[in-house]
């Protein structure tokens, strides 16, 4: 599509993409060799390298096997999902605000596992240990489903679905969600209280094994339902109307990055909590540096959303160990004021 | 200044010294000489029994003794860092029953870390089983069983003189002002704990955890003596200005001043000094009363 309208200028760009690409990738080379590198017990280069493939003594393996490894895993799985929720949404929607967050999927995913941290103990009682640590993950994922099930459903009438009254129903699940949080704010003891807010400030670490390796696995199943969208978002930046002429079927490309929106946020959140700020910023950098065409913004994004969560653990893991601070301290300190200068300082060109 | 330096550069060696040596963290009978403390009240008890000198880290709860404010912290108990932890060559870690995450001390022992979670419990009788743990895990059950009973001791004294305190005064503990609506300590805390031990009655026993009263409640409740911890008053204002709000001022606490402050980790910490919270709060809150001269 794109190609016919200015085949040459598309190489050009494309040979400039690819340095970008090459940069970005190296990158996030150095990122996850730092993530397994780095942290509060020192490890040389080589003992890390040598406990990857195996030899490394008790300690060096459960240090980078099974925490730091994890950690690396599961933020790749994190920036993944929000970068291209929030690329994709914010491609469906024409809103350069959509977020997971803005229609209510974290919203969602907190209430069910804030649900659980308060008054899980009461109901879930008579739950089997076996599926105890299952609960909170399960819930938060719950939470995230339904919500976006009910805002789509909200939204569509007549086979259509109205994007106007999808932000609008984002925005009042928002609210309903905010107000269920502050009831469970209010029953809550203490202990619960500071576990709930340790828990809405994300951490890669705080989950098991085994619930990281599912939440990453099932975020990174739906990488294609969102890759095969690229053309689709491409189209729908014409207005839906334009984009059903040009033969696509916009009813189900929306539910498509919908419900891949919800199965991939909701597994992510269920792990990591609510990591703010990247669904919202990896696509508009992305945006920034390869310009408008879906088929460069999605592995921009992902390359870009994978980059700041990596580098906002390593940042909460060597700001003050031995201890550690929520990782969605980091994601916002550092990146709210970045992102506004970029905006600042990028003002001219994006009116242009 | 310079004593601080140099105990961190001890400390620094120390670490230095433990890295060197491979990480390794055998666990040795006793816990070793680098005992993590994830609980206030363990940390207490650690240096009660003339251990503290073993704890080479503790988490933000532990507040008591002052020289706990040198030793490298592991963040808030229920959030500790695996790593973190580990990154201090720990041969042992106490840790209270709710400490966590799960999944931090599951990689912990994976790391071959030996894991030793304390007893539950907030009042005064938990308080021996704490100590009898710690000096179970850190193999010093002598001067443990030493501490259950210069503890016990000094319980049961306290509690002979509470027995013969007359009045049960109403009593309502504010934790903190927040968005302007009082906290208060409803039953099932700590708080609820202490007054009780201290024969006084909690006015706000009719609902469980810390909750904000509205003023008219606050009123209506009618408290006899407000109990604040010291640094929470501080934060509010000092005693005058908490006394002056108009709903503190229209309590009788209010108007016969009776807000009583107390340092909160001896107050809710239920660690070792549990007897001295008692004695010195039901000496406050029974000032009149000629059984307090007994404490």
């Amino acid at each position: 599509m794109a190609q016919a309208v200015n085949p040459d200028g598309l190489t050009v760009r494309r040979g400039s993409h690819r340095l970008t690409f090459l940069a970005l990738a190296a990158v996030l080379v150095g990122l996850g060799l730092a993530a397994l590198a780095l942290g509060p017990v020192a490890i040389s280069p080589d003992r890390v390298i040598a406990t990857l493939f195996g030899a490394g003594d008790g300690v060096e393996s459960a240090i980078i096997l099974q925490i730091r490894l994890p950690r690396l895993l599961l933020g790749i799985a994190v920036g993944t999902a929000l970068a291209l929720a929030g690329a994709s949404l914010q491609g469906v929607l024409r809103n350069p605000l959509a977020d997971p967050g803005l229609i209510g999927v974290s919203a969602g995913a907190t209430v069910g596992a804030v649900l659980v941290i308060v008054v899980g103990e009461r109901f879930g009682a008579g739950l089997p240990d076996a599926l105890r640590p299952w609960l909170l993950p399960g819930a938060a994922f719950l939470g995230a489903g339904v919500v976006i099930a009910f805002v789509f459903a909200l939204a569509r009438r007549g086979g259509e679905t109205s994007v106007a009254t999808l932000i609008l129903a984002g925005v009042a699940v928002n609210t309903v969600a905010g107000a269920i949080v502050g009831v469970m704010v209010y029953i809550s003891d203490d202990q619960q209280l500071r576990d709930l807010t340790f828990w809405t400030l994300g951490a890669l670490s705080a989950s098991s094994l085994q619930t990281t390796l599912i939440a990453s696995a099932i975020a990174l199943l739906t990488v294609p339902a969102f890759i095969r969208g690229t053309r689709a978002l491409d189209l729908f930046q014409l207005g839906e109307r334009a984009a059903f002429h040009s033969g696509l079927n916009v009813e189900r490309a929306k539910v498509v990055v919908a419900l891949a929106t919800a199965v991939s946020v909701g597994a992510v959140t269920a792990a990591a909590g609510p990591i703010g700020f990247i669904g919202l910023v990896a696509p508009h950098l992305a945006r920034m540096i390869v310009g408008p065409s879906h088929a460069f913004i999605l592995p921009t994004a992902v390359m870009l959303g994978v980059a700041l969560i990596l580098a906002a653990d390593l940042a909460v893991r060597l700001a003050v160990p031995p201890a550690e601070p929520p990782i969605g301290l980091a994601t916002s300190i550092i990146g709210g004021p970045f992102f506004l200068w970029l905006l600042i300082r990028n003002r001219g060109r994006l009116h242009a | 200044m310079f004593n601080v330096v140099l105990q961190r550069l001890i400390l620094a060696s120390g670490l230095l010294a433990a890295s060197l040596s491979g990480l390794a963290f055998a666990g040795s009978e006793n816990g070793g000489d680098r005992i993590v403390v994830a609980g206030g009240d363990l940390t207490e008890i650690m240096f009660a029994i003339g251990h503290g000198d073993r704890v080479a880290g503790v988490d933000t709860t532990s507040t008591f003794p002052e020289a706990t404010a040198e030793l490298p912290q592991v963040g808030y108990m229920r959030r500790i860092s695996a790593e973190g932890v580990l990154s201090l060559a720990p041969s042992l870690v106490l840790a209270a029953h709710d400490a966590g995450p799960e999944n931090a001390l599951d990689q912990l022992r994976s790391a071959g870390v030996p894991v030793a979670i304390a007893p539950a419990g907030e009042d005064p009788d938990a308080v021996i089983r704490k100590i009898e743990f710690v000096g179970e895990a850190v193999g010093a059950k002598a001067e443990a069983d030493a501490l259950v009973q210069s503890y016990s001791a000094e319980l049961e004294r306290v509690r002979a003189v509470v027995a013969d305190l007359t009045a049960t005064p109403k009593v309502l503990f504010i934790l903190a002002w927040r968005d302007g609506a009082p906290l208060a300590a409803g039953s099932e805390t700590s708080a609820d704990a202490i007054i009780r031990a201290a024969a006084g009655q909690n006015v706000a026993e009719g609902f469980t955890g810390y909750k904000p009263l509205s003023q008219e409640a606050l009123i209506a409740l009618a408290p006899d003596v407000i109990v604040m911890m010291s640094q929470h008053a501080e934060r509010a204002g000092g005693l005058d200005e908490i006394l002056q709000r108009p709903e503190i001022a229209r309590t009788p606490a209010g108007r016969n001043a009776r807000l009583v402050d107390i340092d909160g980790v001896l107050l809710l910490g239920f660690g070792q000094r549990t007897p001295t919270a008692i004695a010195e709060l039901a000496a406050r809150l029974h000032e009149d009363d000629p059984a307090v001269g007994r404490f």
